[in-house]
């Protein structure tokens, strides 16, 4: 294992606009709103940013190609920009580029920005893909409903759950998002749900009915980084430093090899389990604090947390009906709302992840606040389960 | 000695009540037949797809041998792109072969059957006869048509029919046109039809058959007999003096008139149940006549039995209402939603490079490790072999699988939701995650066992292309009943 960058990098500031369904903005309103907050938070002149990463996964819908948009957006001082995208995992992409540059040396300061203008395009969920060459002429037609929801069937057959008895724990993810979610400002959907609602929703993809699926929203978010001792030089103290920073990606095995059941995420536990070593962790349900994890849809945030070691195989459901991952339970979990409730617009999820744990770790996070966390993680997560992109970040006082 | 020497069906496993469309038209008339039923082909099923399911069930996996293939159709999806080319590479027939198409007639398929018995270089050949006939709504012909396909291969071995004589008239009576540009059938009076047409042109025909093949009508066990208007049968036999009982059945309230297909889909029904030393007569109508002679030999009696028309019958599904049919036939504007807007062009230099993944299912087996993988690629997928360039051609299409995980998705657009796909895994190895067709609710599980079924994946609606490839399709033996529609 290499050694990896825990606490070479400082987080500096961070700025997040608020998701929802921005009719009034574009891309550009939306960059500006979350940089104008982080560079105040930083204290610095945009002059002192070295380099940039963008990430958005849909850029031909609203932002455009390139580093660009965000240059443009900002006026940046013609510094370095790259686009990154890496499905609904670019902003951790983002946040991974402009850590590494720092972390290397080549950069003393630099900003990673996260957006996606998602409801200018006429639909309820995610726009249609644009259709690639030869993939879409064998893969299954598919949608991102459709394909997480193939989840909960080996989940449930694996384990012999009864069907009601997962529905249950699925509403309960979705229950207690709204319930975060509802004291969270910057949020997009902030009413508060039972568990009926959830279960008598119109059905998207079986078993995933409407509110086991994330809110689709508009947003963007940032973050700026550099070494510790910069940022002390800059007067901050109370640092909150990047523990772990790990991404593992998709090879075809889990859709082409059979060895993988469909349970669970072949990705994550190897990003997991390399963000541990990096961090040094090794009691992860004891250590973690709290967790902002990818709950694109409710049972991927369920069978989610067997794959961070958070919970023992197979028993994950029984945690969410025990209200383990509640805001008062053992590990709080998505105390932001998540994706399901603070919104997922794609590129900038990622970094709004790190947001809320860097609000809490600076007491900034207002009544959904916990008491004196120390060590949080991340998980971002784009794809489908039989191929994706998995991101797990460790974030934490230095 | 040139015959027969296999031969295969396939129905649409969708029916539609004749009941359906009797109470769907408005003033709907008393009397009118309403017991019985017609195969209706699915959204993503058309000639190609049901040819290449009847040839799967005719050839049974042994393809290295056929040298040609024809396809008889009047309602081929491509007026020019070969059609029977589509279908030799969803059977893996190989590249040095030779293929065609043979339509414009009702005639088209016995026709391509003779054409097939008549040659000469022994080489065995593939007719495949598939129809999917289009009709206006109420149309008395809505009632009467179906849509299915029937296949037979050619050869010197293994005979279990062979040809004893045949006659064929061209005469252009025109009892019914349908213009290049046109979807639909236009028709004259059936008593003209029946009285100037069939039965001058057909008996006829028939009478220089049995001549050629110096059999005498009594000696027919059984007779294939067209009926373009209804009730024709039983007159052409009283012709040609052949009594009733010889009449073989026309598949009416079970199929309906697979139009050019329907002899040889007969043809298929009689060899079925026939026994070995038995006359067989086969025609067909259309501007003229086809008349073969064929009789039965001891092989038959060792002859693999195939799913056939009786096991592709007994696999079958009501469609759930008559607006689902109007609707996968074109015949009413639905709206499809945005979703049905995403642009579907092909990358047609993509579609011929990757071939036989696309229309063959061939993927890779590794000499290294013997991980089977799909599609095949220049590593092993296997993490501990990862052997460069190492994979076989190995084909999937004939392989059992089963069901990893699945859902029902209702967002995606299908022009049948809710949209079922999901994981297969093929015995013996290799995945695949792939679009499901033909499923019911509460008939799929994680572990149901599937057949992979060549079938329509995407239209391309601006261009009017459609790309194929195959689907999985819950597994049913012809004794149990495919499920209700819903």
């Amino acid at each position: 294992m290499t050694k990896g960058i825990k606490d070479k990098v400082a987080i500096l500031g961070m700025g997040c606009s608020k998701f929802g369904e921005r009719w009034d903005c574009d891309a550009e309103d939306l960059m500006v709103e979350a940089f104008s907050e982080c560079i105040e938070d930083a204290g610095i002149d945009v002059s002192q940013i070295d380099a940039a990463w963008l990430a958005t996964a849909k850029e031909e819908l609203h932002s455009g190609k390139g580093g660009l948009p965000l240059s443009f957006a900002l006026r940046l001082p013609n510094i370095a920009v790259t686009r990154v995208e890496n499905f609904c995992a670019s902003g951790s992409e983002a946040l991974r580029g402009a850590a590494y540059a720092v972390a290397s040396g080549a950069c003393d300061i630099a900003l990673a920005c996260g957006v996606e203008k998602l409801k200018d395009t006429g639909y309820g969920g995610l726009p249609e893909a644009s259709r690639g060459v030869l993939n879409s002429m064998w893969w299954a037609n598919y949608s991102a409903p459709g394909a997480f929801a193939q989840l909960a069937s080996a989940y449930r057959s694996k384990h012999g759950i009864d069907a009601h008895d997962l529905k249950r724990a699925m509403a309960h993810v979705s229950v207690k998002s709204h319930q975060n979610g509802s004291k969270n400002e910057r949020a997009h959907l902030r009413n508060l749900i039972t568990e009926e609602t959830v279960l008598n929703a119109p059905m998207i993809a079986e078993p995933l009915g409407v509110f086991d699926c994330c809110g689709v929203s508009d947003g963007a978010a940032c973050a700026i980084v550099t070494t510790p001792e910069i940022a002390r030089s800059l007067g901050k103290t109370d640092l909150i430093t990047i523990k772990a920073l790990q991404i593992s990606v998709s090879n075809g095995l889990e859709s082409g090899f059979n060895t993988w059941d469909g349970s669970y995420f072949h990705t994550a536990r190897i990003a997991s389990k390399r963000a541990y070593e990096e961090a040094g962790v090794t009691r992860p349900r004891e250590e973690i604090s709290l967790a902002e994890v990818h709950d694109c849809f409710s049972v991927t945030e369920l069978v989610t947390m067997e794959d961070l070691f958070l919970s023992e195989e197979g028993q994950a459901w029984r945690d969410y009906l025990d209200g383990f991952y509640d805001a008062d339970g053992g590990l709080p979990c998505q105390i932001d709302g998540g994706l399901k409730c603070f919104g997922h617009p794609i590129g900038a999820s990622g970094l709004r992840m790190v947001y809320e744990l860097y609000l809490q770790f600076t007491g900034r996070a207002g009544p959904r606040q916990l008491s004196e966390p120390t060590l949080g993680l991340t998980h971002n997560l784009g794809g489908a389960p039989h191929q994706n992109v998995c991101s797990v970040a460790i974030i934490g006082r230095q | 000695m040139t015959g027969i020497v296999t031969f295969g069906a396939y129905v649409p496993r969708l029916r539609l009540p004749l009941r359906m469309i009797v109470e769907g038209q408005p003033g709907a008339k008393q009397g009118r037949k309403t017991s019985g039923e017609r195969s209706v082909g699915n959204w993503d099923e058309d000639v190609i797809t049901m040819g290449v399911e009847a040839a799967r069930d005719c050839l049974k996996g042994n393809t290295a041998t056929i040298a040609s293939v024809c396809l008889a159709s009047t309602t081929a999806p491509f007026a020019d792109r070969q059609n029977a080319g589509v279908i030799a590479g969803a059977l893996n027939l190989g590249e040095t072969l030779a293929s065609q198409d043979l339509g414009g007639s009702q005639r088209a398929a016995t026709t391509a059957l003779l054409n097939a018995l008549h040659s000469r270089s022994g080489a065995p050949s593939l007719v495949v006869a598939s129809e999917n006939r289009h009709t206006r709504a109420g149309s008395p012909h809505e009632r009467r048509f179906g849509d299915g396909a029937a296949a037979f291969t050619i050869g010197d071995r293994n005979v279990i029919a062979e040809l004893l004589g045949s006659a064929a008239r061209s005469v252009d009576f025109v009892d019914h046109f349908r213009s290049s540009e046109e979807r639909d059938d236009y028709f004259w009076e059936e008593r003209w039809i029946r009285d100037e047409g069939v039965m001058k042109i057909v008996p006829q025909t028939i009478e220089s058959a049995l001549a050629d093949a110096g059999v005498a009508a009594s000696d027919i066990t059984h007779a294939i007999l067209p009926s373009p208007v209804p009730r024709l049968r039983e007159k052409i036999a009283k012709a040609i003096g052949l009594g009733e009982s010889a009449i073989a059945a026309a598949l009416e309230g079970e199929v309906g008139d697979t139009g050019c297909a329907h002899p040889l889909l007969m043809l298929a029904a009689t060899l079925e149940k026939a026994s070995p030393g038995e006359t067989i007569l086969v025609t067909s109508f259309g501007q003229g006549c086809d008349a073969l002679v064929l009789r039965t030999t001891d092989a038959l009696r060792d002859f693999t039995p195939r799913n056939g028309v009786s096991g592709a019958i007994a696999i079958r599904r009501e469609i759930s209402d008559y607006a689902k049919y109007l609707s996968f036939a074109g015949l009413i504007d639905r709206e499809l939603g945005m979703r049905a807007e995403t642009d579907n062009k092909t990358a047609l230099t993509q579609y011929f490079r990757r071939r036989d993944l696309l229309h063959g299912l061939v993927g890779g087996e590794c000499t290294a490790c013997g991980t089977r993988q799909l599609p095949r690629t220049r590593y092993c997928i296997n993490p501990n072999c990862r052997a460069l360039d190492a994979q076989e051609p190995f084909c999937f299409a004939e392989t059992p699988a089963r069901i990893v995980t699945w859902s029902a998705d209702h967002l995606s657009f299908n022009p049948d939701p809710p949209s079922y796909y999901g994981l297969i895994e093929f015995e013996g190895g290799g995945r695949m995650f792939a679009n499901f067709a033909e499923v019911t609710a509460g008939q799929i599980d994680v572990g149901s066992p599937m057949r992979m079924s060549f079938r329509i994946k995407d239209m391309d609606r601006k261009r009017n292309f459609r790309r194929y490839f195959w689907k999985a399709v819950p597994e049913i033996t012809a004794n149990r009943n495919g499920g209700a529609d819903r």
